[in-house]
C-alpha cells in the first residue's frame, strides 16, 4: 500500500492550479499536434521544450506541461488517420485500416468516439501498469554498477530500431553518430577540450536541445519545402462527422478487445526497441486472428479501430517505464522526455524515486488527471480538432519553424545556435531521405556523456582491465539481451515489414 | 548509388573522427581509460556501420528534381539570414520576412503569405514576449 500512499502524495503536488492549467493546455496543445499530419509527438514536445524552459516552470510543472503533450499527441494522432485516411502520426497508422471506412460510411463521429474511449482505457490502465511496474524495475536496476549500466546503453541503442527497422546498420550509424556529437565540448574528467577545433562555442558541448528540435521540426519543414504540399487534402474533402455517441452494444462489443490490446500494447510500449508503432500493430493484428470471424477488419469494424488506439495508447505508457525506471528510453518521444529531464538537471534512473519521489508520483497523478481530461476533451469537442486539420501546412509550417527558431533563440540567445539548429535541420532532411533513423542519434547525443563515463568508471574502479565490462551475469545477460536485439530485426524484419505493408495495402484497395 | 557515397562518406568521417580524437591533447591527470578511447570506439562503429552501408546499399530513395533541392538551399540561405540578421532588424521583422518567405515557398499567395507572415510574428511576440514575458531579440525599434 507503499505505492498508493506515494500516489496520494503526488495527487496532491499535482492538484493546483497552476498544474491543472498546465495539464490542460498540454492536452489540447498535444492533440492539436498529434492530429496535424506531419508533427507527430516527438516534434510536438521538442517544439515545447524551449518553452517551458524559458517559462522558468519548476520540473514537476514542465513535466506535467509536456506529459500532457504526449499523451495529448497519442490521443490525436486518430483523428486524421480516420477522417483523412492520412496517419498524424506514425503509431496512428493502424487505425486508418478501419477508421477511414467507418467515416465514409458516415459513421466517423463513432469511429472518433471509440477510438477516443480505446485511447482512455489503453493509458489509463498503462498508467496503473506503470506505477506498479516501475518500482519493481528499479529494485532491479539498484544492482547496476557502472559495467552493467555500460551494458544497459548498448543494449539501447541496439534495440531502438526495432523489430520493424529496414537496415540495421543505418541504426547502428545513427547511434554511432549521435554518441560521436556528444563528444563535442571539454571532457567531464579530465578537463580537455575534445573535437572543439578553437571554436569556443562549442567548448560546453552541442545542446541536445538544439540538435532535437533541429533534427524534427525543421527537417518536417524541408520536407514540406521538398513536396510543397501547398494546400493540404484535408480542404478539398468534406466528412460528415455523425452522431458523436457510440451505441452501447459497440461499446460492449469492442470492450474485450480494449482489454487485450491495452495488456499487449503495455508490454510492446516496456520493451526496449518495440514502441509504440508495433504496440498498435500487434495489437491489431491480434485481434483480426482472433475475432474477424465474419471479415469485417478492414471494412470499418469498430473493434478494428478499438484495438490500435488502445494498443498505441497503453505503448505510450509502458514506454514511461524504463524512461523513469532506468533512465533509458525505449522509444523516440521518451527520449525527447528524457532531455526535458535532463535539461532540469534531473537524472532519471533510479535514484529519482528515493532522491525525487515528488517529481515521479506528480507526474503519474498527472497523467491520469491528463488522461481524464483528454477523454472529456476528445468525445464532445473532437469537432473543434477536426477543423483545425483543415490549417494547410503553407500557414503551419513557417509558424512550426519559426516557434522553433524563438524556442531555441529564447534559451541561449546566441545566434550561433540557431545555425547550429539550421545544420541539424539539414542534416535530418538528408538522413531522412536516405532512410537513416534519427531517434538513434538523438538518444546518443543524450547518453553519450553518461555511457562514457559509466565506461570509464568501470575500468577505472578495476585498474584499467577493460573485462570488468562483461564479468558480471548481470551485464553478461544485457550483453546478450542486446545482441539478440540486434541480429533479430535483420532475420525477421523484413517479414514484418512486408506483412504492414500487406494490411495498409489491402485496406486501400478497398 | 546514393548508399554507397553515403557509406563512403561516413568511413572518411570516422577516420577524420579517430585523427581528431588521436590530437586530444592528454592532460597530465587523467583516469585508466583516459579522454581518446571511447570516441575511438564510436568511430570504429561508425566505420563499420557506413562500410556495411555502402556494401549493401539500400534501394535509390527518391531525390527531389534540381528545381526542389534549390528550393530547399534557398530556404536554408534565408534561414541562416535570418539568425544573422535577428539581431540587427529586431525579432518582429526578421520574423516577418522569413515566415513570409516560407509560406510564399509553400504555396501561398502574395497577399496570403504577407498576412501569414506578419501573424506569425505579431502572434508569436504577443503570446510568447508579451503573455509569456520571454525575451526576443530587440531591434532597432525596440522589438
Amino acid at each position: 500500500m507503499d505505492t498508493l500512499s506515494s500516489l496520494a502524495d503526488g495527487f496532491a503536488i499535482a492538484i493546483t492550479w497552476q498544474n491543472i492549467l498546465l495539464a490542460l493546455l498540454g492536452c489540447f496543445l498535444g492533440t492539436v499536434m498529434g492530429a496535424l499530419p506531419g508533427l507527430g509527438p516527438s516534434n510536438g514536445v521538442a517544439i515545447l521544450i524551449p518553452l517551458a524552459f524559458t517559462l522558468g516552470l519548476g520540473a514537476t510543472p514542465s513535466l506535467i506541461l509536456l506529459t500532457s503533450v504526449y499523451y495529448g499527441a497519442m490521443y490525436g494522432g486518430r483523428i486524421s488517420s480516420i477522417l483523412l485516411n492520412i496517419p498524424g502520426d506514425e503509431p496512428a497508422m493502424m487505425t486508418c485500416l478501419d477508421g477511414y471506412p467507418m467515416a465514409q460510411k458516415g459513421q466517423a463521429g463513432e469511429a472518433l468516439a471509440i477510438s477516443g474511449i480505446a485511447s482512455f482505457v489503453g493509458s489509463f490502465f498503462a498508467t496503473w501498469g506503470l506505477i506498479f511496474l516501475a518500482p519493481q524495475l528499479v529494485k532491479i536496476a539498484l544492482l547496476f554498477g557502472p559495467a552493467e549500466y555500460f551494458a544497459l546503453f548498448a543494449l539501447a541503442f541496439a534495440t531502438l530500431g526495432g523489430v520493424s527497422s529496414s537496415n540495421q546498420a543505418k541504426s547502428a550509424f545513427a547511434a554511432a553518430l549521435g554518441l560521436g556529437l556528444a563528444m563535442i565540448g571539454v571532457d567531464t574528467q579530465t578537463g580537455v577540450p575534445r573535437f572543439t577545433f578553437g571554436e569556443v562555442h562549442l567548448y560546453d558541448g552541442l545542446d541536445f536541445l538544439v540538435a532535437i528540435v533541429g533534427l524534427f521540426a525543421l527537417s518536417e519543414v524541408f520536407i514540406f519545402l521538398e513536396h510543397r504540399h501547398g494546400d493540404a487534402d484535408a480542404a478539398s474533402k468534406k466528412v460528415v462527422i455523425g452522431r458523436l455517441t457510440p451505441p452501447l452494444s459497440m461499446v460492449k462489443k469492442c470492450t474485450p478487445t480494449m482489454l487485450r490490446s491495452t495488456f499487449l500494447g503495455f508490454l510492446a510500449g516496456v520493451l526496449p526497441g518495440a514502441g509504440a508503432s508495433l504496440g498498435s500493430f500487434i495489437s491489431y493484428s491480434m485481434e483480426k486472428k482472433l475475432v474477424d470471424k465474419d471479415g469485417t477488419f478492414g471494412k470499418g469494424d469498430p473493434r478494428g479501430v478499438a484495438a490500435p488506439e488502445a494498443g498505441n495508447n497503453a505503448a505510450a505508457g509502458g514506454a514511461l517505464v524504463p524512461m523513469l525506471a532506468l533512465g533509458v528510453p525505449g522509444s523516440g518521444t521518451t527520449a525527447v522526455l528524457l532531455a526535458v529531464l535532463l535539461s532540469l538537471n534531473i537524472t532519471p534512473g533510479p535514484l529519482l524515486f528515493t532522491q525525487n519521489p515528488d517529481v515521479v508520483w506528480g507526474l503519474i497523478a498527472a497523467l491520469f488527471i491528463a488522461n481524464f481530461m483528454l477523454l472529456a476533451m476528445n468525445i464532445p469537442m473532437v469537432g473543434l480538432f477536426t477543423r483545425i486539420l483543415m490549417v494547410p501546412p503553407k500557414v503551419l509550417m513557417p509558424l512550426v519553424a519559426m516557434v522553433s527558431f524563438v524556442g531555441i533563440y529564447g534559451i541561449s540567445g546566441s545566434t550561433f545556435d540557431l545555425q547550429v539548429m539550421i545544420g541539424f535541420g539539414v542534416m535530418g532532411w538528408v538522413l531522412r531521405k536516405l532512410d537513416v533513423p534519427l531517434v538513434p542519434i538523438i538518444l546518443g547525443t543524450l547518453l553519450g556523456n553518461a555511457m562514457e563515463s559509466n565506461m570509464r568508471r568501470a575500468i577505472t574502479i578495476d585498474d584499467g582491465n577493460w573485462w570488468t565490462l562483461v564479468d558480471s551475469p548481470l551485464s553478461l545477460t544485457l550483453w546478450t539481451i542486446a545482441a539478440i536485439g540486434f541480429i533479430l530485426p535483420v532475420l525477421v524484419g523484413k517479414v514484418i515489414r512486408s506483412k504492414m505493408r500487406r494490411d495498409e495495402e489491402s485496406s486501400l484497395s478497398d | 548509388m546514393s548508399d554507397r557515397i553515403f557509406g563512403v562518406i561516413g568511413l572518411l568521417l570516422s577516420v577524420f573522427y579517430i585523427w581528431a580524437a588521436l590530437i586530444i591533447e592528454e592532460s597530465f591527470l587523467s583516469d585508466a581509460v583516459g579522454p581518446k578511447a571511447f570516441p575511438i570506439i564510436i568511430a570504429c562503429v561508425l566505420g563499420l556501420a557506413s562500410a556495411v552501408i555502402a556494401l549493401r546499399p539500400d534501394p535509390e530513395p527518391v531525390w527531389p528534381s534540381l528545381a526542389r533541392l534549390a528550393e530547399i538551399l534557398a530556404a536554408v540561405v534565408v534561414m541562416f539570414l535570418y539568425a544573422m540578421l535577428l539581431p540587427e532588424l529586431g525579432f518582429v521583422f526578421a520574423t516577418m520576412l522569413a515566415a513570409t518567405y516560407l509560406s510564399w515557398r509553400l504555396g501561398s499567395t502574395i497577399l496570403g503569405s504577407v498576412l501569414t507572415g506578419v501573424g506569425t510574428s505579431v502572434g508569436i511576440y504577443v503570446i510568447f514576449h508579451l503573455v509569456l514575458g520571454l525575451s526576443l531579440a530587440r531591434g532597432p525599434f525596440g522589438f
